[in-house]
Formats: structure tokens, sequence, C-alpha cells
């Protein structure tokens, strides 16, 4: 049940922001002053907002950011932290030591924490967003494939192909890599959680997407001016983001039931 | 117990002059000139020439990063741009405000979370355990910057019950308190129900319920109290949790707290006042993982031999 909603909702913010601007003919960014605040009507379900733009609009485009952002911050860091990770738990030693060292002060700042301080001096912008959140993300995949690279590598199949002589190289990447990948398809759909509500964080905190571009994050910010003439502007942009959130993590649980070897009696 | 104590103060050491270090380098990682960044494109060359001269940023690197770690030592964290006041001093006027946010959010989860587990796992599988439950999983996926918003919606603008945001009585406290605790609850339901659920089969309950104690006597003086260990384990990981989130509650309801210093500081390109907020928040981060470390290896004899 809950992994065919998580499938659902991601499907949904999928089509809404590849198709949505066909499918919405207004222009996000069309002001109407005369209809500033105006509370949802039929033409226009989700209302207006404080320069008289289509609410619902926005939102469609908005998906795109949040998506854009999701997508770009997982992927990069779980490229980053698993190429690390594995070198780290299959060379060991000093490269061990040294990257184990430099995660340890990683994990020793709450994330979001860091991202805000990366905001800060690079100053806000979506690309700085992706920026800090890579950097504060890669850590979660890097200790992950590390820990476990290091109970892979003492297979047998693996000591076999070392043992016939295959180069280190060879061995990490055509063996062991592959043992660790579908661990971090399960953490990177829970990622992409994390990832949207940082990034809405972020925004919400006037350190990520600049208005005009809408995204969730800096509509729930404007909204917070007028709480009390139009509360339409916190409640949608809001359950967008805890619907798309909810959803990746049904779909991250689901994921991790099926292909985590852990959960399947795997020893390792 | 105290070689343990002795061990782990001194591997936070290194992780703490990372933390240090990583800041330093951060703040100098501005693009361009900071006393630019600061003062605006209009600044005199005179004006930036004596920002720079104050900041130190007119010596080395290396002299300015043993400066910076000489200051800290003494609890110097240098002088706010903004206020012409020790940054020190700034954090110290907000901090007991983020204290009792951070407290009352917690005593808020507590709240909410035990009786909610206690009914999930007494009711297992029937209406009032998914309604529980339900409601523990709309907590954790609401993110803390919708919730406080919508809180205010009902309970400010529609009912009037309480005030929208500042400070003055306890109940300008409840909103954001609510809204911090609101994630946290969710998470100690759902175990306070799972732990519950186990205890409950322990044979010594079976005992005291043939011994003809009631149900809820039952719960409350025996199961509840065991299985209460693993939830309080849970608080003390999620106290970081429950710091950084004070940086988003305190900005939606006008906490004047150090978590909202840090986003003014941040718009006004007060980088000393940013450095100061961020190393404080994140020595106070590690300061308290090293609390919980340490009370558990005291409650827990086999971590201290790990």
């Amino acid at each position: 049940m809950t992994r065919v909603a998580g499938l659902g909702l991601v499907l949904l913010a999928v089509v809404t922001a590849i198709a949505g601007p066909w499918l919405i003919a207004v222009d996000p960014s069309a002001l109407d002053l005369s209809m500033r605040l105006e509370p949802p009507t039929a033409g226009h379900p989700l209302g207006f907002d404080e320069l008289g733009r289509d609410v619902l609009a926005r939102l469609v485009m908005g998906a795109r950011i949040s998506l854009f952002v999701g997508l770009t911050v997982v992927g990069v860091s779980a490229t980053v932290g698993t190429t690390i990770g594995a070198v780290a738990g299959y060379a060991g030693g000093v490269v061990d030591e040294v990257t184990g060292r430099v995660m340890d002060i990683l994990l020793a700042f709450p994330g979001i924490l860091l991202a805000i301080a990366i905001v800060a001096v690079l100053g806000p912008s979506l690309t700085n967003v992706v920026l800090a959140l890579v950097i504060i993300g890669w850590v979660t995949y890097a200790r992950l494939v590390r820990g476990l690279v290091l109970k892979v590598k003492e297979l047998e199949y693996v000591q076999a192909a070392r043992a016939i002589g295959a180069p280190g190289r060879r061995v990490l990447i055509r063996h062991v890599v592959p043992a660790v990948l579908s661990s971090v398809t399960v953490q990177a759909t829970l990622g992409m959680a994390g990832a949207i509500i940082a990034e809405a964080s972020l925004s919400f905190l006037g350190l990520g997407v600049q208005p005009p571009t809408p995204s969730w994050g800096t509509m729930l910010d404007a909204g917070r001016s007028h709480l009390f003439e139009a509360p339409h502007l916190t409640i949608f942009p809001g359950l967008a983001i805890a619907l798309l959130v909810l959803g990746f993590t049904f779909a991250g649980d689901a994921l991790r039931d099926r292909l985590d070897p852990r959960l399947s009696g795997w020893s390792g | 117990m105290l070689s343990y104590v002795a061990r782990r103060v001194l591997l936070t050491v290194p992780v703490l002059l990372g933390v240090a270090t990583l800041v330093f380098g951060l703040i100098h990682a501005v693009p361009g000139d900071p006393a630019q960044a600061m003062l605006g494109e209009s600044a005199s060359s005179g004006d930036l020439a004596e920002l720079r001269s104050r900041l130190g940023l007119d010596q080395p690197l290396g002299v300015q990063y043993r400066d910076f770690l000489v200051g800290l030592v003494r609890g110097d964290l240098g002088t706010s741009f903004r206020y012409g006041t020790p940054v020190s001093a700034e954090i110290g006027q907000r901090l007991a405000r983020t204290a009792q946010l951070a407290i009352a959010a917690m005593a808020v989860a507590v709240l909410m979370a035990v009786p909610l587990g206690v009914l999930g796992a007494l009711f297992r599988g029937r209406a009032i355990d998914q309604a529980a439950m339900t409601v523990s999983l709309v907590g954790i996926c609401m993110p803390n910057f919708w919730l406080g918003p919508l809180l205010a919606i009902v309970f400010a603008v529609e009912l009037g019950w309480l005030p929208v945001s500042g400070t003055g009585s306890i109940w300008h406290l409840v909103l954001p308190a609510v809204t911090l605790g609101a994630a946290l609850a969710a998470i100690l339901a759902r175990m306070t129900r799972a732990s519950l659920i186990d205890e409950l089969r322990e044979l010594y309950v079976v005992a005291a319920r043939a011994r003809g104690l009631s149900v809820g006597r039952t719960v409350v003086r025996h199961a509840l109290r065991n299985s209460l260990i693993p939830v309080v384990t849970i608080l003390g990981l999620q106290l970081g949790a429950v710091l950084t989130g004070t940086i988003i509650t305190e900005t939606i309801f006008s906490w004047p707290g150090v978590g909202r210093l840090l986003i003014q500081a941040i718009s006004f390109r007060d980088y000393p006042l940013v450095q100061g907020c961020i190393l404080f928040i994140s020595v106070t981060y590690v300061g308290m993982n090293l609390i919980v470390d340490l009370a558990y290896a005291w409650l827990d004899p086999r971590i201290r031999y790990q």
C-alpha cells in the first residue's frame, strides 16, 4: 500500500514537473496586481500570491526546482561518496585513515548548519545550494559504501579474483562496487527526500533559490507575511513539499525491503 | 570509567579543531574581499582599509589562523561588525532563549509521544493504533517550516488563542515549542510503541497480570518504565536535530535566540557574528554528543570496554 502510494506521489511530481507547464496555460511570472492575494477560484484553484501570480503555475515550476535539486544533489553526492568510500574501504591504511578523519569532522557538524555556512559565504543561489548540499551529502554515501566494501572485499569471490592476479582497480570496479550499488540506490531514494527538504529550508530562510524563480521554500517564506489575509500561500506549497517527501520516503522504504541485502538474509 | 572519559574527551579535541579550521576556512573563502562584501560596493578605500585592519584581514593567513585559535581558547569570538560588541556577548544574550525553546520542545515531544506510543501498543493493529501511527507519520513528514505557519494560522489567526510571534509570556513559547518538538514526538511515539510491544511480551508482565494487576497498573508501574530506556536513547541522539531545528523555528516565530541571530547576521553580512554563531552551535552539538556518549557509558558498562 505504502509502496504504491510512494511511487504514485513521486510519479505525479515527475509528470507535473515535465508536462505541467504545457498542461497549465498560465505564465507563472505573469503579474496581475488586481488579483493580489486572492483566494482560490474555479479558474485558479490555488489562488494568487502577493504579486497576483497564479499559485498553481508557480507550484508546478517549483516542482522542477525541487526535483532538479534532489536529483543533482543525490546524483553527485552518491557518485562522489561511493567513489571515495569504495577506495577508502578497499585500500585501507593511510587513505582510509585520512578520509575517515575528514568524514568525522564533516559529521561533527549538524548538516543543515554547514549548508547554511557554505551558502552564507558563497551567497544565496540555486547553484550554491546544490554545492552546499553535495558538500554535506557525499559523507553519508562514503560511510555507507566504506562499511559495505570492508565486508565485500573479504568475500570468497573477491579474494578469488585477487588470487588469479586481477589488478586492484579492476577488482574494485568489476566485483566490489556492483555488490554495494543496491544499498546506495536505497540510500539515494531516501536522500531525495532529505535534499528536497534541505533546499526548501534554505530557500525558506532566504539563502536558497532567489525570487522571482518559484521554489516551494521561497513561496512558503513569502506566505509567512500574509498568514492573516492569505493562508493559501502557506498551505499549498507546504502540502506539495510534504507529499513529495512522503512519496520518496515510502518509495525508499519499499526499495529497501526489496533491494537491501541486509534485510533479505544476505550476511555479507 | 575514568579512562573511557579521558579517551572520549581526547577524541573530541581533533574534531573541535577540525570544526574550527573548517569555519575559519569557510569565512576566508568569501569570494573577493570580505570587507568589500560587508561594506558594499560604494565603500571608500579608507573605510575598507580600516575594516580590514579591524578584522585582522591585513595579516598573513597563518597569523590570522593562529590569532583565531588563541581567541577561541580564551572565549573571544571577535567583534560583531553590525553591533560593535563582542560576538560572545551577543550570543550570551540570546542563549537562554534558545535553551528555553529547546527544553520546551523536548518536553512537548515527550508529553505527546508517550501517550501516543502507549495507545498504539495497547491497541495494536486496531483503529486507535492506526490513528496514532498516522499522526506520528504526519509529524515526521511535515517540515517544521510548514508546520509552524500552519499552527499559527489555526491557533493564532483563526482561533486567536495564542500569540503569533515574539516573547513575553509562557503562551509565546507554545507554538514554537510544538513546531520544534513535533518531529521528535513522531519519532519517539513510534519508538515507545515498538519498545512497549516488546516489553508487554516479557514474562514479568504476564506474571504481574496473573497476580491480578490491572492492565493500566501493569503498564504504568512495570512495562512502561523499562520500555522507556530506548526512548531516552533516541531522545539523546536527537538533541542535535533539536538544536539545529531552533534556527528555522526561531526565524518563523521571531524568537530572539541564537538561531535567529545567525540568520540576521547572514543577511547583514556580519561575518564575525556568522562565524561565532556557527562555531557556537557546532561546539554545543559536539559537546552534547559527548555528554550523551558519556551518559551511555555510565549507564551501560559494556560501552566502556568496546
